[in-house]
């Protein structure tokens, strides 16, 4: 995973996204392993790491929950799904439940706005939310887990 | 999927028309085929679950040589859908579920027969209609490109070629040269689609006549706008028209490789893309020695990691190279000096798009479309408060009144049309006096607005204009690179100002501070979104400053929207005591029984809307005010007044 | 060698300086603030803002990262740049109002009154401690974190750095911590007590305090009463 200017195939960026998929966050000894193989300073790399939201320093929970704020999904009412969600997961925005099970993200514009407003859990696309649904759509996904 | 036809890789234009021959004879035109689309919005619809449900009957009534099924990427009528067309008739049919597939297939596919239910009804009018082109929502669209996403399955490359793909290209290599090349897109007119509208050819140009062996061509596929998802559309429903535009693009600026920046938020279109690409690569189109012309090209995808500013051609830079992305100074421009310090030509995924387009048919046919200084067609996402959802692309110059009501079939719920946003946290707010606007990049820009990358947000009655500007200013200084002071402290102080305002605590002299500070900001900003940030602020003021107003003098929200300026109220005279509000307030605050009138405690009510929408119509007990006290409420256990049905009706 | 002409004088610079370094060279003063002649340009501040090019296509850019072109035309103190600079101030010295640096430009500039909530931050993000380790000192211990409103400078993880040498230059070239108001206005309200002293210290001293390396920590002259004359009346802040 080496990132050198031009003709290679890794930059730090992409080194970063790895780690992401791989891990669900950044992990500290991770970006510190980084920083010493690509030869860069400390600094650099963490500043990255902190500009860009879809990395997460901090371990995310098991589900992830995003809800879209993007201007149509608001126009629609979306600041009422997140503050349903909020009321429902006892969690807020960019944070994680404590039981870890559930990691809370508002995204601003998932690009599905013909159906808005729009929440993702685990990949999973529910459109046309509305704060009475978040109640069903938590349940079904509860009942998912455990089921399995 | 019609199965592909296994191509050596392609060498020369020749071979390429071969090929195409090949694959067209292997499908007759005369199958029927049915197209479902199936982009991220369309399988958030459940689209996915119709097309198992269709390739099911297929295999169980054999059909598999008799019918092909084509899966595509979004057709544009996002509202309809999951929804499928069927040709060639071109039969339209919205709302499908995955129990229609039988009906369909041996009703209509075999027998011919329309299926009334699954037509698209007018909502204004009822009237039904049977083909594409009849539906209202696409007779005054002129769809060079979106046409093409439900011709091509986007992960085949057969389908493409079959559909004139690479032919474009063909011709380019054999019989242009790179300035030719050059000269037609500056003769078409075509403006950079991201935003700016920036004349194609001029930018191709100077990156062209910039010195350096190295260059590279950039698809900026970051489409930060929220409300705004064509370039979604287009990656994900045909990459391979993306990636020719990129090749000839290539070639006329002498550029050797390509990126593709696309936000990670898409992970569909970045499958797509990939899988396009790899497929480009293995028919010959990207790698050495394109179709024996000599010119070699390739190109990666990079993937952005959730910063609007990304969408900021020398942020982008910085993105990709792996930094943070901040924007720099312009001069020096990235087509002297960009990736890698070397000459760097970006544009957005549409205005690649278009490039084939125009190489095949020619700048002249092209420069008939649109306006006289804004050409061609462009592609809006028609959102928000609007009957018919959806991507819509239309010539250049069409009115906003034609886009709103004739193809946007008007405002839901017959509420009050008010305003449209375009542009993104860019752009600004078109009201209703101005619905004869013609949609081209200057009259928006004298408007008060700009193009943008396309969004168009309808707004109603119900949307609150301060809080629309408070929301984009709250969205800018959140996305902030953070490097310049105006727009990091400019944009937080005119939050705060904003957010005062909504909550009842504007004060006379708010307004003129709003403006000086966003001229500075406009004025002083290092990039383009700060320089662009103060927008909806100025244009919601310029055509609602009534709104304001209300907001500051008299502590009213018009539109009923900002929470500290509205109150929910249970009139007594018309609550029935059913207790479905009481039982559905998530903070409890509504007391009453069976037969006793329900009361919202002031205190307790946390705004959330919900009495109001679960209370029955036909009581329409729950109101909202605004800007005036709230009664005092009745003693508790009053009983109601009771009403025999027909005569709650007191809205009538 | 080119030429470019600057408030209406026709100058001649070389290619590669900026249109900060050509004003200074003739002696046209550009007010700035994050600018060091030791250290790269950053352009953050937009302090330095110039108006160029002419009749309606003018736009601001900072002087300090702007090259310098054949025939450019730039006015270093139009109406535009001179409003736009005085709310830039204004924006500063909200934020952090303890700071002589950006007490002294606002008196210089004539920011009357700060008319957004006044907060105590110690830092306005200039980049200056950022550039000088990373440049002059060569150790990149800190630098910028997060965005937007976010943003702070700082080491990796908030932690002692392994790098930092303790070398102070940091401190040392810091607008917002190195020199203190000492007024004893509020918060909020322009001082200007240093920019027109009426040295007091000099019935306790024999030199003038703030000649002997004093400057901003003496405190002498603002903390007496005879400061009164010469406040500016001010707007009181929120």
């Amino acid at each position: 995973m080496i990132a050198t200017k031009n003709g290679s195939n890794e930059t730090l960026l992409s080194v970063l996204q790895d780690i992401q998929a791989k891990y669900g966050y950044l992990p500290e000894e991770k970006l510190i392993e980084t920083a010493e193989t690509l030869d860069m300073p400390l600094i650099d790399v963490y500043g990255v790491a902190t500009f860009y939201k879809s990395f997460s320093l901090k371990p995310r929970g098991r589900h992830l929950v995003k809800v879209c704020l993007g201007t149509a999904c608001h126009v629609r009412g979306a600041n009422r799904i997140v503050e349903e969600i909020e009321r429902k997961l006892a969690v807020r925005p960019g944070e994680t439940s404590e039981n870890g099970e559930f990691s809370l993200e508002t995204v601003m514009c998932l690009g599905c706005c013909a159906i808005g407003p729009v929440v993702v859990i685990d990949g999973k696309y529910y459109g046309q939310v509305t704060p009475t649904k978040v109640e069903s759509i938590l349940r079904t996904i509860r009942g998912e887990i455990y089921a399995r | 999927m019609l199965a592909e036809v296994k191509a050596d890789r392609i060498r020369t234009s020749k071979d390429l028309e071969d090929v195409r021959a090949r694959i067209l004879q292997s499908r007759s035109s005369k199958l029927p085929c049915i197209v479902i689309p199936s982009g991220t919005c369309c399988q958030a619809r459940g689209s996915s679950e119709v097309v198992e449900s269709f390739q099911k009957e297929v295999e169980k009534h054999s059909l598999r040589d008799s019918i092909a099924l084509r899966i595509t990427g979004c057709g544009g009528f996002c509202q309809s859908e999951p929804n499928l067309i069927i040709y060639p008739e071109e039969t339209y049919y919205q709302k499908v579920s995955p129990d229609d597939a039988e009906e369909v297939i041996l009703e209509t596919v075999l027998r011919g027969k329309v299926i009334d239910r699954l037509l698209y009804a007018d909502p204004n009018t009822g009237e039904r209609f049977t083909h594409l082109n009849e539906i209202p929502f696409f007779k005054k669209q002129q769809r060079l490109l979106l046409a093409n996403n439900l011709q091509v399955d986007p992960t085949s490359i057969d389908d493409y070629l079959a559909a004139n793909g690479y032919s474009a290209l063909s011709k380019v290599l054999q019989e242009k040269t790179p300035d030719e090349v050059i000269n037609e897109i500056k003769e078409s007119g075509l403006r950079g689609r991201g935003g700016a509208g920036f004349p194609t050819g001029r930018k191709w140009e100077l990156c062209r006549k910039a010195r350096g062996d190295v260059k590279y061509v950039i698809c900026n596929a970051d489409e930060g706008d929220p409300g705004a998802y064509m370039d979604r559309s287009l990656l994900e429903g045909n990459p391979h028209s993306v990636i020719e535009g990129m090749i000839i693009g290539g070639y006329a600026i002498g550029a050797g490789e390509g990126f593709i920046y696309v936000r990670d938020e898409y992970p569909l279109a970045v499958k797509h893309c990939r899988l396009a690409i790899e497929k480009a690569r293995e028919y010959g189109f990207l790698g050495n020695d394109i179709l024996g012309s000599g010119f070699s090209f390739d190109i990666k995808i990079s993937m952005g990691a959730g910063a609007f500013v990304c969408g900021e051609e020398t942020a982008l830079i910085a993105s990709i190279q792996g930094e943070r992305g901040i924007p720099r100074q312009r001069p020096p421009f990235p087509a002297k000096r960009g990736l890698w310090d070397r000459p760097t030509n970006i544009n957005n995924v549409e205005t690649w798009a278009n490039v084939p387009l125009i190489m095949a048919k020619g700048a002249s046919w092209y420069s008939k479309i649109g306006t006289e200084k804004s050409k061609g067609t462009k592609i809006f996402s028609l959102v928000g408060k609007i009957n018919n959802t959806g991507l819509v692309e239309v010539p250049l110059g069409i009115t906003l009144r034609e886009i709103v009501y004739d193809i946007g079939g008007g405002i839901p719920n017959s509420k009050g049309f008010k305003a449209v946003q375009t542009g993104g946290p860019s752009g600004g707010c078109i009201p209703s006096s101005l619905l004869e606007l013609p949609i081209d990049y200057e009259s928006l820009t004298e408007a008060g607005s700009i193009m943008g990358s396309g969004g168009m947000i309808v707004m109603d009655e119900n949307t609150c204009m301060v809080d629309i500007a408070r929301y984009y200013i709250n969205f800018l200084n959140d996305e902030s690179c953070g490097k310049c002071l105006p727009c990091r402290k400019g944009t937080q102080r005119m939050l705060e100002i904003l957010t005062d305002i909504s909550e009842g605590k504007g004060e006379e002299g708010d307004i003129g501070l709003l403006e000086e500070l966003a001229l500075v900001i406009k004025d002083t900003s290092l990039c383009g979104l700060g320089q662009t940030a103060p927008n909806p602020v100025l244009s919601t003021i310029r055509y609602f400053q009534d709104e304001y107003e209300a907001h500051i003098k008299e502590k009213r929200c018009p539109a009923g929207v900002c929470k500290e300026l509205i109150s929910y109220y249970i009139e007594p005279e018309k609550c029935q005591a059913c207790l479905i509000c009481l039982r559905n307030c998530p903070v409890e605050a509504i007391t009453g029984g069976k037969g006793l009138v329900h009361i919202i405690d002031q205190d307790k009510c946390i705004k959330c809307e919900a009495c109001l929408d679960v209370c029955p119509p036909r009581f329409g007990a729950v109101t909202r005010l605004s800007g005036k006290k709230v009664p005092e409420s009745v003693l508790q256990g009053t009983e109601v007044i009771r009403r025999r049905s027909g005569e709650t009706d007191v809205n009538a | 060698m080119l030429t470019l002409r600057i408030n209406g004088l026709d100058v001649r610079a070389e290619e590669w300086w900026s249109i900060l370094e050509t004003a200074r060279f003739y002696g046209i003063e550009i007010p700035t603030f994050c600018y060091h002649d030791g250290l790269s340009a950053w352009g953050g501040c937009r302090l330095c803002v110039v108006e160029i090019g002419e009749g309606e296509n003018t736009k601001l850019v900072s002087s300090c990262t702007y090259p310098v072109t054949e025939g450019l035309v730039v006015r270093t103190h139009s109406r535009r740049v001179t409003a736009a600079r005085k709310l830039l101030v204004e924006l500063l010295l909200s934020s952090c109002p303890s700071s002589k640096t950006i007490q002294d430009l606002a008196v210089k500039l004539n920011v009357q009154k700060v008319r957004f909530k006044v907060e105590h931050e110690d830092c306005v993000y200039c980049g200056l401690c950022v550039r000088i380790c990373a440049e002059q000192m060569g150790a990149k211990a800190i630098g910028f974190v997060n965005r937007g409103g976010k943003l702070k400078i700082t080491t990796p993880f908030d932690r002692t750095s392994e790098v930092c040498r303790r070398c102070g230059a940091c401190m040392y070239v810091c607008p917002a911590c190195q020199l203190r108001c000492q007024g004893t206005e509020p918060p909020g309200v322009v001082c200007g007590s240093c920019l027109s002293p009426e040295p007091t210290c000099l019935e306790f001293y024999p030199d003038l305090m703030c000649y002997m390396g004093a400057e901003g920590n003496c405190g002498t002259c603002v903390r007496e009463p005879k400061r009164e004359n010469i406040k500016k009346e001010v707007g009181e802040c929120q």
